[in-house]
């Protein structure tokens, strides 16, 4: 677990700080909470597609990452993913890859 | 103890060597504002303080062993504000509202500002207050061609005090100076020390509101000129640190946001010294603020009204040799693809500015 990127302990990270219902709170609004997490899982999969991994909701407290061979692991939110999924794949996952974005801008326009 | 803050802000003072740390701290603290401060100060002794607390902290950097490479944390820094907070609570120190910590000339400022988030009794009772950074008036310019520990810090400040400006020719702070300043952090506020000046308050009484506050003010948040770093002559500088203003036309997805910056963090995280900014949030009426240094990044902050340039999200990376326009079109890429998808707002796909004339 990566103390640096804020993460430790796994809760409060600053994703989860915007004022959408769902984000902020965790008792009340259970359904828009879901549906932020759904949300989250959606934006998440557009990039991972590129490095053939995929993110799941897992029970709405936690998120699980998968390759397409069955390699997994349980991630508790944004900060704790991208370790993970480059342990995960053996590759960098770096927003400034050119091919990547060159990806990221096709699936936008298409 | 009764006032003692819930999260009591920690100010860290930093600087390179022989910049004048000890002296501006030596003359806040005689200030009765600060009559409620500790201190932590990394060299032994340095100052003689009968009523505030004086805590000794070696230069010891803890390398954890857990395999993450990014993880220093500094144990004794640590346990000197555990032991702070555990006699405040006891009642055996006078009650505190504030600490400020003077790092030495060489020390990298993040550390302590992740040391802060990091520890898991810490980040419940304290958070990252202001950074101050003294900057030498006449050798300022000379350290910042040559040492990148002196840019790493003036780019991670709040807040930039020029010191011994009347020692410099002509008794004011040299023009190439300021300017090379402005190109590395451009929202930071330059104060220049006098004798008896800038006032404690004006550097180190900081709230959150005031940090929402302070990324609208005119000399604040939006830099006069972002630039890449090239000296008069058109040559590039030794180091690369860089800022420049990433602008977006149309709301922004905060998830796709989120994505974006936390896999850009995770990669590149040390060389993005600072982001700050507005962004114009989709479903949301007011600017949300966000503040991160490094791999830090704060609670993002509802701001309560739209600044005078109007609606739009402006953010300000300060970056370590990162390409600018590959930034801003991962940015933009990243940003799109997190509409399209929804299906809100399909012509409103966010194109990203270039806001720096080029």
């Amino acid at each position: 677990m990566c103390s640096l990127c804020g993460v430790l302990g796994g809760n409060e990270h600053w994703t989860d700080a915007a004022a959408r219902p769902g984000v902020f709170t965790r008792n009340v609004e259970r359904i828009d909470r879901r549906r932020e997490r759904a949300r989250r899982v959606a934006a998440a999969n557009r990039v991972l597609a590129a490095f053939g991994m995929s993110l799941s909701d897992w029970q709405g407290s936690s998120f699980v990452l998968a390759t397409r061979t069955g390699k997994s692991e349980i991630v508790e939110d944004l900060g704790h993913l991208w370790p993970a999924a480059e342990r995960l794949s053996g590759r960098a996952c770096d927003p400034l890859d050119p091919d990547l974005i060159r990806r990221m801008e096709e699936d936008g326009h298409g | 103890m009764a006032d003692a803050p819930v999260f009591t802000p920690v100010h860290l003072l930093t600087g390179f060597l022989g910049s004048g740390k000890t002296t501006l701290l030596k003359r806040l603290l005689a200030d009765p504002a600060l009559a409620d401060t500790a201190v932590l100060i990394n060299e032994f002794g340095e100052v003689g303080l009968d009523h505030h607390l004086v805590e000794r902290i070696d230069e010891t950097m803890v390398l954890l062993q857990s395999g993450c490479v990014c993880c220093t944390v500094r144990g004794e820094l640590a346990d000197a504000l555990r032991d702070l907070h555990s006699r405040r609570e006891r009642g055996l120190v006078p009650p505190f509202t504030r600490v400020v910590i003077e790092s030495t000339g060489l020390a990298d400022p993040f550390p302590v500002l992740s040391t802060l988030k990091s520890d898991p009794v810490l980040r419940h009772h304290f958070r990252a207050g202001s950074v101050v950074t003294t900057v030498d008036a006449v050798n300022g310019l000379a350290q910042l061609d040559t040492y990148v520990e002196s840019n790493r810090q003036a780019a991670i400040a709040d807040r930039i005090v020029l010191t011994k400006a009347d020692l410099a020719a002509d008794g004011a702070v040299p023009a190439a100076l300021m300017a090379r300043l402005a190109q590395i952090n451009p929202d930071a506020v330059r104060h220049v020390a006098t004798a008896d000046g800038p006032a404690a308050e004006t550097l180190l009484g900081d709230t959150e509101a005031h940090r929402a506050g302070k990324l609208q003010s005119a000399s604040g948040f939006y830099c006069d000129a972002p630039a890449t770093l090239l000296a008069a002559d058109g040559t590039a500088h030794r180091s690369a640190i860089s800022s420049f203003v990433v602008a977006v036309d149309g709301p922004v997805d905060w998830t796709g946001f989120g994505v974006w910056l936390t896999m850009l963090l995770n990669r590149h995280g040390e060389r993005v010294l600072r982001v700050k900014g507005i962004l114009d949030i989709a479903g949301e009426e007011r600017p949300v603020a966000i503040h991160g240094v490094q791999h830090l990044v704060h609670p993002p902050v509802h701001l309560a009204a739209w600044p005078p340039e109007g609606r739009g999200s402006r953010i300000v990376f300060i970056v370590d040799g990162l390409d600018a326009n590959l930034l801003k079109r991962s940015f933009d890429a990243f940003a799109r693809a997190g509409k399209t998808r929804e299906g809100a707002q399909p012509e409103a796909a966010a194109q990203v500015r270039n806001v720096q004339s080029s």
